[in-house]
């Protein structure tokens, strides 16, 4: 049984009984709080609350509040989410919220995640434009309706919340696997009519840690926040490099 | 105890390929034991065919069926996500698998199949 610890401050107003992990790399445990209910309340204003009132040493990460930067994903109630975007009530479960950090990432303090493992993935993967031409050569005209074209704009949004990599199983059984956002992020270059890195780039997902590890759960994009479909992608990096091997690209 | 990111039609899709494919991994070697009787020992043959007539054999041989279709429809549902154009209807292919799966296994079991 976890150690819990209990905080209690609201009185007799309605309230809702708030579950937060709380330490850091060396363990931590469950604190109890009762955060009171409010209209529209999402989860980042539950944990906002929890902080402003009962914990301020409690550590989170948030920015814009809105869906866009990406930074202030959580582990609730045993799934990953936005907190942002997360409305209290449609999460609650028996009238409890349970919040904890990020899975598959190591974790700082509290509800804050090292992200740095997330981002290598993405530089591992080929991650970065390699660009074809110089400032001094014009750009090539790209029609919008292309079937590239397409592939690239579904896989392009992503706001790198690490939401797809907290909720894959196979980033926690095989640590160094790169993980759907990285292999979203290679498949959108790949299909990319001005990059040239595609060579070097289909090694890095073709690699002993690369697409082929990915056993199509699909739990990247049933948790994806902005509807992305990174099971998609890797399917579609996965005929890329078949297709390379046929034609003995590599 | 499923975890509950795990709570969803294509995670259970992936468990039950796994472990129907665990399972008919352990029942042909015995499949095969079974058929090699018919050149080994055709007696004790026809007294294990009698034996599979009763009820409750036969109930048991349908999860046989359904883990075998179910693998079955599995694997094309796989090799078709991986080989053809990504369709979004992942979780439909996923359903429609399974209810072919499970078409098969109470085909079996109704069409009064007996082995002679």
């Amino acid at each position: 049984m976890e150690a819990q610890a209990e905080h209690v401050t609201t009185g007799d107003e309605a309230s809702v009984h708030v579950r937060v992990w709380r330490g850091d790399s060396g363990g931590g445990q469950w604190h109890i709080y009762r955060v009171p209910v409010r209209r529209n309340q999402t989860v980042l204003d539950v944990v906002t609350w929890i902080q402003q009132n009962p914990a301020p040493d409690l550590a989170y990460r948030f920015a814009c509040r809105v869906g866009v930067c990406g930074s202030c994903a959580m582990t609730v109630n045993g799934e990953p989410r936005w907190t942002c975007r997360t409305h209290v009530n449609r999460v609650l479960r028996d009238g409890q919220l349970s919040i904890a950090p990020l899975r598959n990432l190591p974790v700082v303090r509290d509800l804050v995640c090292d992200m740095t493992p997330f981002f290598d993935r993405w530089s591992e993967a080929g991650g970065g434009f390699v660009p074809g031409i110089d400032r001094h050569r014009p750009l090539p005209a790209i029609a919008p309706d292309t079937l590239a074209r397409r592939a690239a704009d579904a896989a392009i949004e992503c706001i790198n919340c690490a939401v797809c990599y907290a909720a894959c199983d196979v980033v926690a059984w095989k640590r160094d696997f790169l993980g759907p956002a990285a292999l979203n992020r290679a498949w959108s270059l790949v299909n990319d009519e001005r990059d040239r890195g595609n060579r070097e780039r289909l090694r890095a997902v073709s690699g002993d840690a690369g697409c082929h590890n990915c056993h199509s759960q699909q739990n990247c994009t049933q948790y994806c926040p902005n509807l992305l479909d990174p099971a998609g992608s890797i399917a579609g990096l996965k005929r890329t490099v078949m297709r390379a091997v046929l034609k003995g690209e590599f | 105890m499923i975890a509950p990111h795990r709570r969803h039609g294509l995670w259970l899709a992936f468990i039950v390929h796994r472990l129907s494919g665990i399972a008919l991994a352990l029942f042909l070697p015995v499949h095969f034991w079974v058929l090699s009787l018919a050149l080994t020992d055709p007696a004790a043959l026809d007294g294990f065919l009698q034996w599979t007539h009763r009820p409750l054999v036969r109930i048991a041989e349908m999860g046989l069926v359904f883990l075998l279709s179910v693998h079955l429809f599995g694997g094309l549902r796989l090799m078709a996500l991986e080989w053809l154009p990504w369709s979004a209807r992942q979780k439909t292919m996923a359903a429609l698998a399974t209810a072919g799966s499970v078409f098969m296994a109470l085909w079996f079991l109704l069409s009064g199949y007996r082995m002679a």
